[in-house]
Parts: C-alpha cells; structure tokens; sequence
C-alpha cells in the first residue's frame, strides 16, 4: 500500500500522521508538497491537520483551491480514498467532496482535548476494525470545527449511514456537554456518498501510541491497510 | 477600479461571534440592539475598467474564494 | 520625530529614553552629534531592554557553566547537551508590556519572538511554557486581559503547531497595572549543528528574510524600559502584529537552508529590529557592516532611514551566508513564499554604515553601541528581613476541610484547564506529560527518551524575603524536574521587577540573583539564558519580584517516569522535613487574609538529598507516583494527587504536630510519594541510610479524602470545587 500526505504551507500535523501511517503501513508515505500538480499514483491520499495557508479567509479555502487539490478532487471523484483530519476535513467540505461546512466552534474559544467518539458506521474502509457503536478516544485540536449543514443534507447524511463518527459522553449518549465544539448532531466525521471520502474533526494519529494517551485512534489506519493492501 | 465585496453568514446559519457582540453591546449598556450578525469586507484593487466585466470578475472570485456558498452570501459594489 | 534633519533638541533625547548624562556618553563615544537615525540606534541599544545596564554586573554572578552546557547566555538562546548527539535549545522572555496595552497580540508576538530566539540556532521547537501573572480578578481590566493573553499564545502556538505543553497563571494586585507574560520555547538540535550570531568573513553578503518591514512597534524597546502611567495607554500604536503562518514557513525555510552548509550566521530581529541584529551580529564578529537600506523590503511606501532601522515587524530575520551561496539561500526562501534580499556586506572597519537613497545616513562605530554602553551599578538596599512567625501564634482554621476547600478553589490554586484546553498541547504527537502536572514531558521525537520541562516562581516568598524566594524558585524548578523522574539540566530565567531606580526595588533583584546563585550552584542547575523585564510599575507601584524560572530535565528512559496521580491501594510516604512553616504561605493569605511572616527556608542540602532519593526511587520503579509539596502544602499536595485520577486517599497527623502547620505549611524540599504497602519498609531503610526524612502517611484508595479526626470529603467535590473557579469567572458578563 502506498499513501500520499498533502503538506500545504501552514500543515503542521502531516509528521504526526506520517509517523502513524507508517507504524501501520509497514513504510513512510509520500510527502507531497501543494504546488505539485503531479501527485503519483498512490492507494490512500491524506489532507493532513493545521493551519494551511494560515487559515486566513476561511480555514480550508486557499488550500482547496491549491494545484495539487485539483487532481486529488479527480482522484477522489475516480474512488481513491481521501482522509481528511481536521484541516484537511475543512479543505474537503471547501472543495465540495464533502457537504456542509465547519464554523467557528461555539464557545468562540480553540479547544484542544480528549473527546469519546461513537462509531456509527463501522462498514467502511476507514473503520472496518472498529465494532459498530464503539467508543474510541481521540484528541480534538480546533477552533473551527462547528459542522454544519441543512437540515435535508444533514438527514440524508443520516439515513444513508454517513455520519462516521458522532461525539459522546462515556456512556456512548451524544449529550451537548460531551460536543466540544457545537456541531450539528454531534457529528464528529462524515464520508462523501461513494464512501471512498472521510473527514474528522478528531486526531486519530495523536492516539496512535500508548505513551501519548491511548491507542485508540490505530484501528482507523490498520482499517485503511487492510482494505488498501 | 475598486471593488468592495462584503461577505456575510446566510440567515438561519447560527453566528455565534455576531451574538457574542450583541451580549457585549448589552453589557456595555447598548439597549435595543437587536440580531447581531459579522461578516467580512474585502476591498480589491482591480485592472479592469468595464464595469460589466469587472462585476462578473469579482462574482467568479465571490464563488470561488472568497465566500463559502454554503455558510455565506456576499454582495459586490464597484467604483 | 523621523524628519532626519529634525534637530537633537534636549526633548528629543528625552523622548528617546536617554538621560542628560548618557546623551553626553553618546556625544564622546561619536565624537560629534548624531543624526536622528543615529541617535534612534543609540536609544535602543542603550535601552534597558538591549544594554541589560542595570543589570549585568548582577548577572555575572550566576553560574553559566557546567559539563553539558555548549552555549550559554548571550546568544539567541542557550544550548545544553542532552547526548546521542542531540542538544536541547531554550530560553525564557518576556512581553509584559506590549501585553498589557494589547493582550492578544503583546502575547501572540511573545510567543512568535521566542520561537524565532530558539530556531534561529538551528533548533526545531518542541515546547512552549508559559508563566502568567495577573492583577486581582476583581481588577475592571482583568478578564480581558486573561483572555486576550489566552487567546494569543494559543492563536500563535497553535497555528505554528509547537504544543504548549504547560506554565503558571496566578492572580496578584500587585500586577494589577504590570501583567506579567513570559514565554519559554525548547527545541531541538544536532549538538554539532548549532547556529550562532557572530558576523565573519569580509565581503560576505549580508541577508533579510522574513516578512517585509513596516512602521510597526517602533520603539517597542524602549517601552519595555520605562515605567507605565495612565498615559501609557495611548501607546498602541506601538504594539506589533502577529503573523504565525509566516512564522510557520520561516521556521521551515530556515531549517531546511539549516541542513545544508550555507549559513556563516543568523540573529533574529527581535525588539530593535534591524538595529540590533545587525549591531550584535557585528559586535559578537568583531567587524563592520555595511547595509544598504534601499534593498529592505518594506511593507508601507516612504519609509525612512529611522523607521527601518527601528521598525519591530515580526516574523524576520537577519543571516551571512557564506559567499557564491545567495542563490541556494534565495531558492529555499523563495519556496516558501518569503522575502529575500542581500542588504549589504560584512567589512572590516567595525562600523555600521547605513545608506539610503545615495547618501549616508548614518555611520557609527559598532563598539560604542555595545561595549561603551552605560553600566550601572545602582544604589540598594537590601529587603529587611521581616519577623518569624512561629506556627502556634497562627489560628487554625474552623474546619480542615474546609480551608482544603477554600485553597484548592482560590484563584492561584484552581484548576486551569480553562486555559490550557484553548492552547493545542499534542499537535506534534509527542507530549508524554500534558499540562496540570509537575513537569510536563516530551518525548525526544523518534526516541524512547524525554525532557521534562518546568516554570516557577513564587512572588509572594521572593517579595517577603529576594534571596530565600529566588533559591526556592530555583529549587522548585528542580524539584519538579525530579519529580517526575528527570535529571535537572539547565535553567533559562526570565527576571520581572519594578524600576531599578529605587534602592528597594534593585535590592530585590540583588537578593534574589543571590539566591538563584546559590541554589543553581547547590544544585548544578547552571543559568544558560534568560531575560531582564524591568520597569514593572505602574503610578509608583511596583508588582512583586518575580523572577521567572524556567528549567528543563533528562529523562533517558521515558518507561521510569511517574506522573502524581494516585492508583488505588498504595502507601504514601511524605518525603522531607516537616516543621510546619506558616509564615507568607497560601494557607495564611486566602484562608486568614494575611501575607505576613518570612518564607520557607531553603536548604539547599536537604533539597539534593531528598531530590536524589525519589529520582533513584522512580527510575527504580519503586515509587509509583510522586508530587512535589508547594502551594498549599501538604494536604493541598493529597487532595491534588487525588483529583488527577480520581482515587481517594485516607491520611493521619503524627502526634505532637499542630495539624494545620503540619497539613498547611509550606516546608521546602518535600515530595509525596506513592508505593506499594510491601516496599513501605525498604525505602525507609534506604531513606534513613541516605540521611532522608520519611514518614508515613497513610493510603490511597475510595473515592474520598479523609483526614483522620478532621473531616472527609468526596473527590468529586473537590474535583467540582478546583474546577469551578476560573470557568466562572470568565463566564462573569
């Protein structure tokens, strides 16, 4: 299995997911910087975390419109699986490869801890080894992570099991407390209707080790290698 | 020619920023101020001189860049 | 003011912030007036901020040596070695000032200048600290600052993506008018591949990178050497704006010129800007440059010859780059979407020639600048030591628990995840230790090995008696280091004090170097860099000394550390000598509203031996967790351990001792430990061998707190109580 990690000017989560990609891949991705338009042929692209292009304007619209973006938007459309985690979930709703948008957070303030996630759609490449309604850990790290959508879209979204993953208390009920950040449904992760596209608000490579808190985050990526090797 | 693009949330998409500006307005002893709503101002300094193609220029950018559709309205004024 | 042909009138060297007599120093060392560029670059270089002119002859008396230090202070940041190779890069500094005026960006610019001092040397930064002090809550100003200072360290750490791992906030009317911002950064460096400031190589091109230069923050140094007044407010001009995207793409871009072999040196501009990088630059070479001012970029048309040299945009840099390499420079910078421009060359004739539009425009000897710059052995008088303040002559309070309460919901002692959940702690995906514990660790990247890192102060012991605060906050440093189980390295130090004008006030700063001094010696914790913020006074009231103390600690194998929160069924052991010490403790301010009585001594002995002890015992494996006993002593210590997993403890007070000096007190070089019941007997027999007083104090487990024959409480009330606070009072409209 080969992956591509998207380094925009401004990135700075794409060494966290290599790191994690390798340990479960077996070897280093292909660090790909935004103004190359020819990104090799590889089974997994990633639009990593941070802050690209200084998330000025709106967090995500500059990288969206980046060269590189155009062919992993064509990638995409032809069924890569693409992985957007926190900026790179803001890039995918700014393209269009995914629906709705992500807000400023509803307490105005950047939020940076540990969230339980519930697993909703456990049947996809990106989740395969997690059970159905399981409840990982993983760190959010953001101040525009307020998903938002209308109410149509975010019920298609429902009933066509592409919510991913929803943020939940430790008794697995998505109560407004357990959302870090306001977002519609408590919706933490969604996949375009191809499911060949995921973005998350959550960092699954920063619990990805046990010395750094947990492990619960590695089933995403050893799910990617399965399914892509 | 300047073009002045004011970007703006859709009705019905929450602000949470607008109303934290109009409870600060409150606290400060504004009364009366209703809804609250920010957006952005973006001034352009274009070369185009056709009005008409200036217009459509910056619309290309409105939807491209500079406003998110799906969250924002914008409106141009040119001159 | 910049019309360069405007008159050297006496105001105008007073707006400069130059006195009669160093305007006269000037003239002798020019040999003639000076052009108002000129006389602008003598400004600030003889400011407090650049000359530390107060304070230097103090300075030299800390130890700055030691077996693993490369570097220490004077240049951009010091450099310890941390072996395989590798080297840890830190300092600590200060944004008081600009903080005060404008809270998001004096803080967001803080943070942004001492990343620039750490990867200037070559160093990926790793950490960020911050230690924080504020006004009283109930200050009309006071919110907005917290949250302004919040907001900007996060929104520059963040966006950077360097983790800030930790610091201290706490809440003093003493700061009422002088916050205190001070931020530390920590990076990482091949040992032999460390970038220094000294210019060299005649001829070799001189080169900005970075952003463009505009009018901003002009004079910002000499803000930060002179004391406030109502008045003040009307400065905000001067504040400088912070860009982290840029500074994001310059850390890059000079780190991957930095892994070739291009650069001769490089000195970020920082307060003073052009001025400074370029005079230390040539200083520390001991050569001239020549710049030619037409080749800055600039941001704003117009700009004079006084304007750029005095401008403090952010986000730049000064480099020499060894000759026939400009265009590999230019190409990496280029990639990034940054500024790059020769702007002059290195010459012989130590001095600093400034061009602009065909003329000269100024043109000064370099050591003038630097080594005639006026030194000042100020007048003081040393604190008087205030009277003892024996145990038994302090009430105890009505109830334990409920003076348990009332300090673990105080504003020092409160919880403030409040704060450091607004800051990204584990974007780099190596922060072992996260921010609420002693120290807090990250891994060296790629390693099974870690550094912990730590800041403290505790102004009201430093403002009752300089010597004893400054060596207990060295001592606590090392303390907290260990406590985790890391080998104390190095300290940075970051020294806030009012107007050294008055003999009190230097006094304080004399004693607490003292201090400082004596315990970095005791403790081989030597003082590779820091920072001098003086002038911290507003309408004559100056804010408690506070010399910041930020230090970093090895750990070689990060499967032997502990953190202090408990696990139940383990003994716990009070590491230490109890005497009940009450006087300037927390339990006397916020439980009797008093702050007399002296601190705690300090001995620095027992500080060693205990310290020694619990770090063999933790990389043993036989202690299982471990705190350091500060602020609120003893039982605060318990009740914190409790809180930090949620598992109860039950604890007893020996006979004989007074239970409120004994759970209250505030007696130095104490740590509580956790072991297991079986391993109780074994470490008191290495203890007593090793001359370290212990004693037992009960277990853990449950989910209370019990202290026997004074009270119970759940941990959830105090976990509810400690986090209550600070939320509330940001909520308050």
């Amino acid at each position: 299995m080969n992956a591509a990690v998207i380094v925009f000017p401004g990135s700075n989560c794409d060494r966290d997911v290599a790191t994690a990609l390798e340990q479960a891949m077996g070897k280093k991705p292909i660090m790909a910087w935004h103004g190359n338009a020819d990104l090799p042929q590889v089974d997994l692209v990633v639009l990593p975390g941070g802050f690209s292009y200084g998330d000025y304007l709106r967090c995500g619209a500059m990288a969206a419109q980046s060269p590189v973006m155009r062919e992993v938007v064509a990638r995409a459309k032809s069924g890569t699986p693409v992985l957007g985690i926190c900026n790179g979930f803001q890039v995918l709703t700014e393209t269009g490869l995914l629906p709705g948008a992500l807000m400023r957070n509803a307490s105005l303030k950047f939020v940076c801890r540990d969230v339980t996630l519930r697993v909703e759609a456990a049947n996809t490449k990106f989740t395969s080894h997690y059970a159905p309604g399981s409840l990982p850990r993983m760190t959010v790290a953001h101040g525009d992570g307020n998903y938002f959508a209308d109410a149509a879209t975010l019920d298609e979204l429902e009933q066509s099991g592409r919510v991913a993953f929803r943020y939940v208390d430790d008794a697995g009920q998505a109560t407004p407390e357990a959302n870090p950040n306001g977002s519609a449904r408590s919706i933490a992760g969604i996949l375009n209707a191809a499911g060949n596209v995921l973005g998350m608000m959550p960092h699954p490579e920063r619990h990805a080790d046990p010395l750094l808190g947990g492990t619960d985050g590695k089933a995403l990526f050893s799910s990617l290698v399965q399914a892509l090797s | 020619m300047k073009a002045r693009v004011h970007v703006t949330l859709k009705n019905g998409v929450l602000d949470p920023q607008g109303k934290a500006i109009g409870n600060a307005l409150a606290g400060l002893g504004f009364g009366g101020v209703g809804d609250v709503r920010q957006g952005k101002f973006i001034e352009l300094d274009i070369a185009e001189t056709d009005a008409a193609k200036a217009r459509e220029q910056v619309e290309q950018m409105c939807k491209r860049l500079l406003a998110n559709t799906v969250i924002e309205n914008y409106s141009i004024e040119l001159g | 003011m910049s019309d360069p042909n405007s008159a050297i009138t006496p105001e105008v060297v007073a707006a400069h912030g130059l006195t009669p007599e160093e305007y006269t120093r000037c003239l002798d060392a020019l040999g003639r007036t000076p052009n108002l560029t000129e006389l602008g670059i003598f400004s600030v270089m003889w400011s407090e901020h650049c000359s530390y002119k107060s304070s230097r002859v103090w300075l030299k008396q800390l130890p700055t040596t030691g077996p693993r230090v490369i570097c220490g202070p004077g240049e951009n940041a010091g450099v310890v070695d941390i072996g395989e190779g590798l080297a840890a890069v830190f300092k600590m500094e200060s944004h008081n000032h600009p903080s005060y005026i404008e809270p998001y960006q004096g803080a967001a610019t803080g943070v942004g200048g001492i990343l620039r001092d750490v990867f200037t040397m070559g160093a990926r930064p790793v950490a960020i600290m911050d230690p924080l002090r504020f006004g009283s809550p109930d200050h009309p100003k006071m919110r907005h600052l917290v949250s302004g200072v919040v907001a900007g360290i996060g929104g520059y750490g963040n966006c950077i993506g360097v983790p800030t791992v930790g610091g201290e906030c706490s809440f003093h009317a003493s700061y009422d008018g002088n916050i205190l911002v001070n931020a530390m950064t920590v990076g990482l460096a091949r040992a032999d591949k460390i970038f220094y400031s000294a210019a060299a190589g005649i001829g070799n091109s001189v080169v900005y990178v970075g952003s463009k230069t505009g009018r901003d923050g002009i004079h910002g140094a000499t803000m930060a050497s002179a004391e406030f007044d109502d008045a003040s407010e009307e400065k905000r001009p001067t504040v400088q704006v912070g860009d982290p995207f840029t500074e994001k793409l310059l850390l890059e871009a000079c780190l991957e010129l930095m892994a070739g072999d291009t650069i001769v040196a490089i000195q970020d501009m920082g307060a003073a800007g052009l001025t400074s990088s370029s005079v230390e630059m040539a200083s520390k070479g001991g050569v001239g440059l020549e710049l030619d001012l037409d080749s800055v970029p600039c941001r704003e048309t117009g700009m004079t010859a006084y304007e750029m040299m005095l401008s403090e945009s952010q986000e730049r840099m000064l480099m020499i780059l060894k000759p026939g390499l400009e265009d590999v420079g230019r190409k990496v910078f280029e990639k990034w979407g940054l500024d790059f421009a020769i702007i002059g060359k290195v010459t012989d004739t130590g001095r600093l020639v400034l061009r602009h539009k065909g003329a000269v425009v100024g043109d000064l000897p370099v050591d003038a600048l630097t080594d005639a710059a006026p030194m000042y052995e100020r007048p003081w008088e040393a604190t008087p030591k205030r009277a003892p303040l024996p145990a038994q002559d302090v009430p105890a309070p009505d109830s334990i628990i409920g003076a348990l309460t009332t300090l673990i919901s105080c504003p020092d002692l409160s919880s403030k995840a409040w704060i450091w959940q607004q800051y990204d702690h584990t974007v780099m995906a190596d922060t072992v230790a996260r921010p609420g514990g002693d120290s807090a660790i990250v891994r060296i990247h790629g390693s099974n090995r870690g550094l912990a890192i730590t800041t403290d102060c505790t102004p009201r012991y430093v403002h009752a008696d300089p010597e004893a605060g400054g060596a207990q906050a060295v001592a606590e440093a090392w303390r907290n280091l260990t406590a985790v189980g890391a080998l104390p390295l190095a300290v940075t130090d970051c020294m806030n004090f009012g107007n050294p004008q008055k003999p009190s006030v230097m006094g304080q700063f004399v004693g607490s170097i003292q201090g400082m001094s004596a315990a970095c010696r005791a403790l081989d914790f030597p003082v590779v860099s820091g920072n001098v913020s003086l002038y911290n006074e507003t309408n004559g009231q100056a804010i408690q000394p506070t010399p910041a103390i930020g230090a970093i600690g090895l750990i070689d194998d990060l499967g032997q550390t502990v953190r202090h929160g408990l696990a139940p069924g383990l003994s716990l052991v009070l590491v230490g000598d109890t005497l009940g010490h009450l006087g300037s403790t927390l339990y006397l301010r916020e439980v009797l509203g008093r702050e007399d009585g002296p601190p705690p001594p300090v001995d620095l002995a027992a500080e060693r031996r205990n310290g020694d002890f619990v770090r063999a015992g933790i990389r043993a494996g036989t202690i299982k967790a471990c705190h350091d006993v500060s602020d609120g002593g003893l039982l605060v210590a318990v009740a914190d351990m409790a809180m930090a997993t949620g598992t109860g403890a039950q604890l007893s007070v020996p006979s004989g001792q007074l239970p409120h000096a004994f759970l209250f007190g505030e007696d130095q070089a104490r740590y509580v430990v956790a072991l297991a019941p079986e391993a109780v007997p074994g470490f008191e027999t290495e203890a007593r061998a090793a001359g370290v007083p212990v004693l037992r104090l009960g277990q853990s487990s449950g989910d209370q707190l019990i202290v026997e024959g004074h009270g119970t409480i759940s941990i959830s009330e105090l976990k509810t109580r400690n986090e209550a606070w600070l939320p509330a009072y940001m909520a308050r409209p």
